[in-house]
């Protein structure tokens, strides 16, 4: 393939390219990021493949990145009409192909259903999960094949950078992203332009630039859904950032838990190298770059700016002090500036759409949309792309259909370790960096995992403190023993052995904490407590002075019991409970030994329906088992 | 312990040669090679690239993905993401745990399974999600883990 050696020769292949793609000709495209790869897209993806050989169909088959709904998944969309089909299995495809690509038939059972209305949807931008969604960064992902870099050129990709390298000179460039207000993605919402303004001015050569794709923070996605199903948007934002920076060379940092993303990536950059977007010269501007990847070894620490860029020159990837900042002295000591994944992706957009639109969406110091992985107790769990200052009820209900079984929203927890939880009095705030800074939280990478009532908030913030327990580095004081203390104290805690004056010593600690560690990971680390306390505090007291877990969660102060009134006598719990706790028999009541009893919990899953004589206790005693003589089952009134 | 070959690790120290910062990429490779980092490759990469071995291992105990102990048949993953944590993972993973008599990071004394504990795999649709050999195992529950563990010889 030739070098593209300008603006001119950019637009002559993209038209090239639409001239061949006749828009008539059928499509198929199906969903192949990684969650919908583990729902089974591999085996779909053969099977169409083997139907469209067998009948001998001139079909386009597209394996396109992430569409986000991987609630529902894997996902295949036909096109030109665009219906959408969910949850495609390999044995609907003959079917598919008969009836809907050859005699334009709808197949009825695979369309999305309105749980409300009940109403079945044909196309996928109609159904409500898409529909109040703005998918100006993701919405690609559905259109092109990552791995082929013509689809994205198709689509207009790679324009952005010719015009930056065209028309203007890297200090409008970079003008013109501080004008956007483009605030980081990955946590703290720094503005990137002056990020890059301090990275260009500092002295000392070579400068460089980085990819933060250490998507550490438990239930986010989002990074990977791009890096995955989009690479070349990511790397034509990086591509423009160091024009305006002025660096030669940059660093993609990627979690070794994506291997899907690495392989795509891999392959975006080869292309790009072999078309000139990379290289000497690129685009015939005289501008020289280039891209390394470099693969994470899994430490959530690691993604800190500081501690990613020790990380890079193959060193133990531990945060530094940053009274000198990583833009001054980064990697090599060298100036260095490093974005998330979506800041990144978003800069194609604020270079050919200009800073006035990109300002214009979002709320007054929070621009453009975000991307949040919408996880946990929601009915679609998904990636949802929302201009800033969506509320949080708009995202958890309209586009999340709610809360999942018809159970009660409890809380919902957004900036992963270092945020926080918000109850049900603020579900009407406007999602944005300073709100939810406000509300004790924040913004984070854009995790938002939705808690039901069955979710205890004492044991969430255990579960955060003893993951960055792990996760610290040890190399600050405050971080590594303020941690375990915290974690002590919440372990005796959630096992009922909470004494009086330990929710104030957590707060003592936490404070010392956010005063006196090192890097990010130790400041925010107590927000998850200091959170959880603030909202749910009397929670914490049921746990500490009646023993009492609310949600029925805490292992040690709960206990199984079957109402004796209730019982079936199926043998099901007694089958199977894996430590023989459960006496009983055909035609019998069935008994817990409360000694014997592991709390697995299988006894309550298990009992039907129909039944459910299995009962969680918590707070009081069990009542004593039914006399041997009174388990017989004689007759039942209906 | 067996003994491994040393050509593949030189294979693997060649591929970046003349590179920079190399030290993390070289390990996740023998990883990958080898399923965990045997000792006599830390010598190895010591000796050729002058590395001291303390440095070498400081690195290959400070990063989750690299293993100094062997990894059984099978490696299951139990993901303890904050969805999965919602969605009742770890009740899927002391079910794990009680079954094979193991530890979170163990492997059964006959090598069949290894234990670990990840945060988050990014499939929370899925949750609880628990991968064995790179095989997704979807919303498990409880009473499910036997069988799926059966499964695994």
């Amino acid at each position: 393939m030739a070098r593209i050696r300008s603006k001119k020769d950019l637009l002559k292949l993209q038209e090239s390219i639409l001239a061949e793609r006749r828009v008539d000709k059928p499509l198929i495209t199906l969903c192949s990021g990684t969650a919908c790869c583990a729902t089974g897209s591999d085996a779909v993806a053969e099977a169409i493949k083997a139907e469209l050989k067998k009948q001998n169909l001139d079909v386009v088959f597209r394996r396109t990145g992430c569409h986000g709904f991987c609630e529902r998944g894997p996902i295949l969309t036909i096109y030109p009409q665009g219906i959408c089909y969910l949850n495609v299995k390999p044995e609907d495809i003959p079917e598919i192909i008969n009836r809907t690509v050859k005699s334009n038939e709808i197949i009825d059972r695979l369309l999305y259903t309105d749980p409300n209305t009940g109403k079945r949807i044909a196309k996928e931008s109609e159904i409500p999960f898409y529909k109040y969604q703005t998918r100006l960064v993701l919405g690609d992902n559905v259109r092109i094949d990552p791995r082929n870099i013509d689809d994205y050129i198709a689509i207009g990709g790679y324009q952005a950078l010719a015009k930056a390298l065209e028309d203007m000179t890297p200090e409008q460039v970079l003008e013109e992203v501080k004008k956007a207000n483009l605030r980081g993605r990955g946590g703290g919402g720094f503005p990137a332009g002056r990020k890059w303004e301090a990275t260009r001015n500092a002295p000392g050569e070579p400068k460089y630039v980085v990819v933060n794709c250490d998507e550490g923070d438990p239930g986010a996605y989002m990074d990977r859904s791009l890096m995955e199903g989009n690479p070349h948007r990511v790397l034509e934002g990086l591509i423009i950032g160091a024009y305006a920076i002025g660096a030669h060379h940059g660093f993609v940092y990627v979690r070794q838990e994506y291997p899907l993303a690495v392989k795509n990536l891999t392959i975006a950059l080869d292309q790009a190298r072999e078309y000139g977007f990379l290289g000497e010269d690129i685009l015939g501007s005289g501008f020289q770059f280039d891209v390394c990847i470099h693969r994470g070894a899994g430490a959530f620490v690691s993604g800190e700016s500081s501690a990613l860029m020790t990380a890079i020159e193959g060193k133990v990837g531990e945060p530094r002090p940053k009274y000198i900042h990583t833009s001054e002295s980064g990697i090599w000591e060298k100036p260095s500036d490093l974005n998330n994944v979506e800041t990144w992706a978003n800069v194609p957009l604020i270079i050919q759409r200009g800073a006035d639109w990109f300002r214009s969406i979002g709320t007054e110091h929070s621009k453009g949309t975000k991307i949040f992985s919408l996880v946990g107790a929601v009915n679609n769990t998904g990636l949802v792309e929302v201009p800033m200052g969506t509320t949080l009820r708009d995202i958890i209900y309209k586009i999340g259909g709610g809360i999942r079984d018809g159970k009660k929203f409890k809380a919902v927890q957004t900036g992963g370790p270092s945020g926080g939880v918000i109850p049900a009095q603020y579900l009407d705030a406007p999602v944005d960096f300073d709100e939810l800074t406000m509300l004790g939280s924040m913004m984070g990478s854009g995790g938002m995992i939705v808690m039901d009532e069955d979710t205890c908030i004492v044991d969430i913030a255990r579960y955060f403190v003893d993951f960055l327990c792990d996760e610290s580095c040890g190399k600050c004081v405050p971080c590594r023993e303020g941690l375990k203390r915290m974690r002590e104290i919440l372990d005796r805690i959630v096992a009922g052995r909470g004494r009086e004056g330990d929710i104030e010593l957590l707060k003592e600690i936490a404070q010392v904490m956010k005063r006196a560690s090192l890097c990010a990971l130790g400041t925010t680390a107590a927000n998850p407590t200091l959170s959880t306390i603030r909202y749910f505090h009397d929670e914490y007291e049921a746990h500490i002075k009646e023993m009492r877990c609310p949600a029925l969660v805490c292992k040690d102060l709960i206990s199984y019991y079957i109402q004796p009134d209730k019982c079936i006598a199926c043998l099901l719990c007694l089958k199977n409970c894996p430590s023989g706790a459960i006496e009983g028999g055909k035609r019998k009541i069935h008994v817990i030994d409360q000694t014997k009893c592991i709390k697995c919990g299988i006894c309550y899953e298990v009992c039907p329906p129909k039944a459910r004589a299995v009962v969680k206790i918590s707070g009081k005693p069990v009542p004593p088992p039914l006399p041997e003589s009174e388990r017989e089952i004689t007759k039942r009134k209906k | 312990m067996e003994g491994i070959d040393p050509n593949r690790v030189d294979e693997i120290i060649d591929r970046y040669r003349g590179e920079r910062g190399i030290l993390i990429q070289l390990l996740l490779d023998i990883q990958a090679e080898f399923n965990w980092i045997p000792r006599e490759a830390i010598m190895r990469i010591s000796e050729r690239l002058h590395i001291p071995k303390s440095h070498i291992y400081r690195i290959a105990t400070f990063y989750k993905t690299l293993s100094l102990n062997p990894v059984g048949r099978h490696l299951i993953q139990v993901c303890l993401g904050t969805a999965c944590q919602v969605r009742g993972g770890p009740k899927i993973m002391d079910r794990i745990k009680e079954s094979l008599g193991i530890n979170e990071g163990e492997t059964t004394p006959d090598m069949r399974f290894t234990l670990r504990r990840v945060n988050c795999l990014g499939c929370c649709a899925m949750g609880p999600v628990v991968v064995i050999d790179g095989i997704y195992h979807g919303k498990v529950t409880p009473s499910e883990v036997k069988g799926i563990l059966e499964c695994y010889k």
